[in-house]
């Protein structure tokens, strides 16, 4: 009586281990999750007069490669723009401090991330250090309204307004 | 003369409905005098949950691949078949996962909880109980209707890994989309809180509608082989009817 009893609860047991490691295993690598690196950061700040779409945990990116995120976005009152504090992953503590940093979209209407371009400074960015060189997001809204405004001369030329 | 029939089948499954809540909130009543049965509710999950992991993985393996097969041809209709992983990713999370199996459990252990309550009540087994003064509410309800509240989610949970499963199989090994491109879009797109955890309470509630359904329907069913056959049939088609209309409305207050 004893026997088939506990077979039905090594069963049972195996059956909610087996659903938890299924949930565990979707939660953990095919979210986000995935993405977010718990080592060592140490923190640099830009400022930006626009940043358009960037929120926060969007990826610091150099040379293409995920190298930090970011970590809080604040306006500054006294200079109206905006703080934007980038934790970089520790392993890559060999920016120099003159790299500049800007804010760009992955594909046409993609997320925001920011990247770094390095510079030729022979001093490394330390926590703590303010990038100087710093390029706002460009912002779709402000290119279409450009586009529009140079091709007003051709207005009287219907077709025209497609040649840029 | 039409109108009279009309308006009882309307009422009668108003009283229906009504009956079915009632049956779940004495259900509910019975929680506390159940957990003296734990056992009998473990052999229960044994029973709805690790009996119907079989169908619940083949059922898994061939939805993310098929889905992964119609969305690649979808999406290279755009020149957006990078996005694979995550579209399969979240059609299964938010919509697939906890729909199929709450339909296919309904049909693989809801049918068999409604035959076994049916039967027990037709040959005088939950008399028997009560005689012995075993309350068959919390010995033999209860912890079917636990039992498959708990074991859904995990199973809707072993669902979607094998769908995405399936779905790389198609998408990566046929198909031929980069493999980190794969799980990087997904990665990307794909949020814990909001499409993970918010299958799980789908396939929580819908665990809990169709069991109602399916003890409710045992329980109520005329002490007859006809009336435990015509029980089964109900279930199936009342739990497939409630979890699609639920689905709905839960999407829309989970959006």
């Amino acid at each position: 009586m004893s026997q088939p009893r506990s077979s039905h609860a090594v069963g049972t047991g195996l059956f909610i281990l087996l659903g938890f490691a299924a949930l565990a295993y979707l939660a953990t690598q095919t979210t986000s999750i995935a993405n977010y690196r718990q080592g060592d950061t140490y923190a640099i700040k830009a400022r930006f007069t626009n940043i358009g779409q960037l929120k926060l945990q969007a990826p610091v990116k150099l040379a293409g490669v995920r190298i930090g995120s970011v970590a809080s976005i604040a306006l500054e009152a006294d200079k109206l723009d905006a703080l934007v504090t980038l934790d970089i992953d520790q392993r890559y503590n060999q920016i120099p401090d003159d790299s500049a940093a800007a804010i760009f979209t992955s594909g046409l209407l993609g997320d925001q991330y920011v990247g770094i371009q390095p510079g030729g400074s022979p001093d490394m960015f330390v926590n703590g250090d303010q990038v100087i060189l710093t390029q706002s997001a460009m912002q779709l809204e402000d290119l279409i309204g450009k586009f529009l405004v140079n091709g007003s001369p051709d207005k009287d030329k219907k077709d025209g307004a497609s040649t840029p | 003369m039409s109108a009279q029939p009309r308006r009882s089948a309307v009422l009668g499954a108003v009283e229906e409905i009504g009956r079915c809540g009632l049956f779940g909130l004495s259900l509910i009543a019975a929680i506390p005098a159940s957990l003296r049965h734990l056992r009998e509710t473990l052999r229960q999950i044994w029973f709805v949950g690790a009996m119907s992991l079989v169908i619940i993985m083949t059922c898994g393996l061939f939805v993310g691949m098929v889905l992964a097969l119609q969305l690649y041809y979808v999406l290279s209709i755009f020149g957006g078949t990078a996005a694979l992983g995550s579209v399969v990713a979240l059609s299964l999370f938010r919509e697939l996962g906890p729909v199929v199996t709450a339909l296919l459990f309904a049909g693989r252990a809801g049918t068999s909880i409604t035959a076994e309550i049916g039967l027990m009540k037709a040959t005088d087994q939950l008399d028997a109980m009560e005689m012995m003064a075993v309350d068959p509410l919390a010995y033999v309800a209860t912890p079917r209707f636990l039992a498959g509240i708990i074991a859904m989610p995990l199973l809707a949970c072993v669902f979607n890994a094998m769908g995405i499963f399936g779905g790389h199989l198609v998408g990566v090994s046929w198909l031929g989309i980069d493999n980190g491109t794969f799980w990087g879009n997904m990665a990307g797109s794909v949020d814990v809180w909001k499409d993970v955890v918010n299958g799980v309470w789908k396939s929580l509630a819908f665990g809990a509608v169709t069991t109602l359904i399916a003890v409710y329907q045992g329980y109520s069913a005329p002490p007859t082989s006809e009336g435990v056959a015509h029980a089964t049939t109900r279930t199936v088609v009342f739990s497939s009817i409630v979890v699609l209309a639920l689905d709905f409305v839960m999407t829309a207050f989970l959006m």
